[in-house]
């Protein structure tokens, strides 16, 4: 780390002179500038280190007590066993064929539902946020519904449209539909007035109004709902599966509980997080695609 | 004979400019607070602002600037009186007027291009014609090679000089300004009045310029109006004959006429002041 910088030291030496150049000013730069990138360096390795030592904490802390017996591996599992059935898992499937077969199914169902979900949230977000009346009509009930622990429908939509797709769907629709509404909704009362007397004046009938003022501001706030409505689709669909299915991640999970069979519920677990990272990381590409225009937030350009 | 701003196209040759006559007789407008209770923020106010005339409004907080600005352009409807804009009655949004606000209505959202030819996109105008008239006024208001940049990437005096660009692409008959430039610093705030000027000078619009500064007042316009506190209405009138083209406004401040005319209004506008800070300081 001590080591002067190869520019740095050819630039002294060009620079013999008895005043400060430009050159030297050049020189002092370059320090601040290597320096500053290897404070940066150090402090990435640090988080990394640190992250790291957060898992294997946590994970290494699990699979001691759980070998030591502090811990009853029959119901909290084990993280070496779960490797096992994750192992087993994608190596042999399971009673019902391949796993992938499952993960299609429920990754089909739980998408389904996001769009579903997020194009009805966003229409009624958009209709009742610049519908003043009807929102007041429709309020409280809204409110109603909201209240209702809208799991348990998955119950209802099992019942009446059986154990195929069709009920995971409205299941993980149904929960996108609340979350991504409430956005768009509140997302519409957020528009700056001025902004709307602004197109007004310049002419704007009440469809431009919204082409150009109240969507693109309301986008905001619905893509923020995105990152949260894809995690309850996943929720939805998984739930729906394991209330009753004939594939999916959900009856691996719910096959596994009948088995006692920890491991496997953890392993099932994982998977669905994994995918719902990789989701994740797909709609905050999106978020950057769409909302370049936001200036950065506060803590990105960090001081040096 | 009124020629709408949406009918003509896109290049900006220079022209003579047209625009309209504003008049104001008995115009009264009365809001209900929160609370039930009838408010009168203007009464009996009375106005006529000559086409091409560069009128500015000065008054304590809250006489009901703002509200004489929201009835003219028609975005709320009087109380009693009338409102008439170029011969014609007000009647759902006055055609030819481009606002400004103190907070900078920019789409934050959209580029300094896409900012400026939405006056024109919403007029009608071709898409190509947009671009290339809103290339014109960028030039004009020095912005050249910052079309790409989003709004949070300027400074608050571009982010002014591309909110007046977007008001006068459209080459309105009125121009509405309320506090333009009430949240800049001194010195940015005196090369945007100077700039205004410039561009006020070449299209001529009637303009109603409402603000708090009694010097950015006098500087700029033809005619001050002094507002009483609420519930406003018109004090005085007073025609600020400093001749035109005035060129920068820092150098106006030192002409002795500028002086005089400023003690005037000022005696005028002191006891309103005074009048509406007791109310607020026996308010709090």
């Amino acid at each position: 780390m001590s080591a002067p910088s190869p520019v740095g030291g050819a630039l002294a030496s060009t620079t013999v002179g008895y005043e400060p150049g430009p050159g030297d000013q050049r020189d002092d730069e370059d320090r601040v500038r290597q320096s500053a990138l290897r404070m940066r360096r150090r402090r990435t390795v640090r988080l990394w280190l640190a992250r790291g030592g957060v898992a294997v904490f946590v994970i290494g802390g699990w699979q001691l007590f759980t070998t030591w017996g502090l811990v009853d591996k029959f119901f909290y599992g084990q993280p070496s066993g779960i490797w096992d059935s994750l192992v087993q898992l994608f190596a042999h499937g399971t009673a019902f064929g391949s796993i992938w077969e499952d993960i299609r199914v429920t990754m089909t169902e739980a998408i389904y539902g996001f769009v579903v979900g997020t194009i009805a949230g966003v229409i009624a977000g958009l209709a009742l946020g610049q519908n003043r009346f009807l929102a007041d009509v429709l309020g409280p009930y809204i409110k109603v519904v909201n209240a209702i622990p809208r799991i348990i429908l998955g119950s209802i939509f099992i019942v009446a449209f059986g154990f195929g797709t069709f009920p995971k769907v409205l299941l993980a629709a149904v929960l996108v539909f609340f979350i991504v509404f409430f956005n768009a909704f509140q997302g519409v009362r957020e528009v700056d007035p001025n902004l709307v007397a602004n197109v007004r004046v310049l002419g704007a009938s009440p469809f431009q109004v919204a082409r150009h003022v109240t969507i693109p501001s309301a986008l905001t706030w619905i893509i923020a709902s995105l990152h949260t409505a894809f995690g309850f689709a996943i929720i939805g669909a998984l739930v729906a599966e394991v209330l009753g299915a004939q594939h999916g991640v959900g009856l691996i999970i719910s096959q596994a509980q009948g088995r006692f069979d920890p491991d496997t519920v953890f392993a099932g677990m994982a998977i669905m997080a994994v995918i719902t990272l990789a989701a994740e990381y797909l709609i905050t590409l999106l978020e950057h695609r769409v909302l370049a225009w936001r200036p950065p937030a506060s803590s990105e350009p960090s001081g040096l | 004979m009124v020629v709408r701003p949406g009918g003509r196209t896109g290049a900006a040759e220079p022209r003579t400019g047209h625009s309209a006559r504003i008049q104001i007789s008995g115009l009264t407008k009365r809001f209900m607070t929160p609370s039930g209770e009838p408010f009168t923020a203007l009464r009996d106010v009375s106005l006529t602002i000559e086409p091409g005339q560069f009128c500015a409004i000065v008054g304590p907080t809250g006489c009901g600037k703002s509200t004489t600005l929201g009835l003219v352009a028609g975005l709320d409807r009087p109380s009693a009186g009338s409102v008439q804009v170029a011969g014609a009655e007000v009647s759902g949004i006055t055609k030819g007027i481009s606002f400004m606000f103190q907070a900078d209505a920019l789409f934050p959202w959209k580029t300094v291009l896409g900012n400026v030819m939405t006056g024109p996109t919403l007029t009608g105008v071709s898409k190509r014609a947009a671009i290339e008239s809103s290339r014109d006024w960028i030039r004009r208001v020095g912005l050249s090679g910052f079309e790409d940049r989003y709004p949070h990437q300027l400074s608050g005096g571009m982010r002014k000089r591309v909110a007046m660009a977007a008001a006068l692409i459209n080459e309105p008959e009125i121009l509405l300004m309320d506090e333009p430039f009430g949240a800049l610093d001194v010195q940015t705030k005196a090369i945007m009045q100077t700039e205004l000027l410039g561009l006020w000078e070449q299209t001529r619009p009637s303009v109603l310029f409402i603000t708090h500064d009694l010097d950015e007042a006098v500087a700029l316009a033809d005619r001050v109006l002094v507002m009483t506190s609420s519930p406003g209405s018109i004090k005085e009138s007073f025609d600020i004959d400093l001749p035109r083209p005035r060129g920068s406004v820092q150098e106006i401040r030192y002409q002795p006429r500028f002086t005089e005319l400023q003690h005037q209004i000022w005696s005028s506008l002191k006891d309103e002041v005074e009048r509406a800070y007791a109310r607020t300081a026996g308010a709090a």
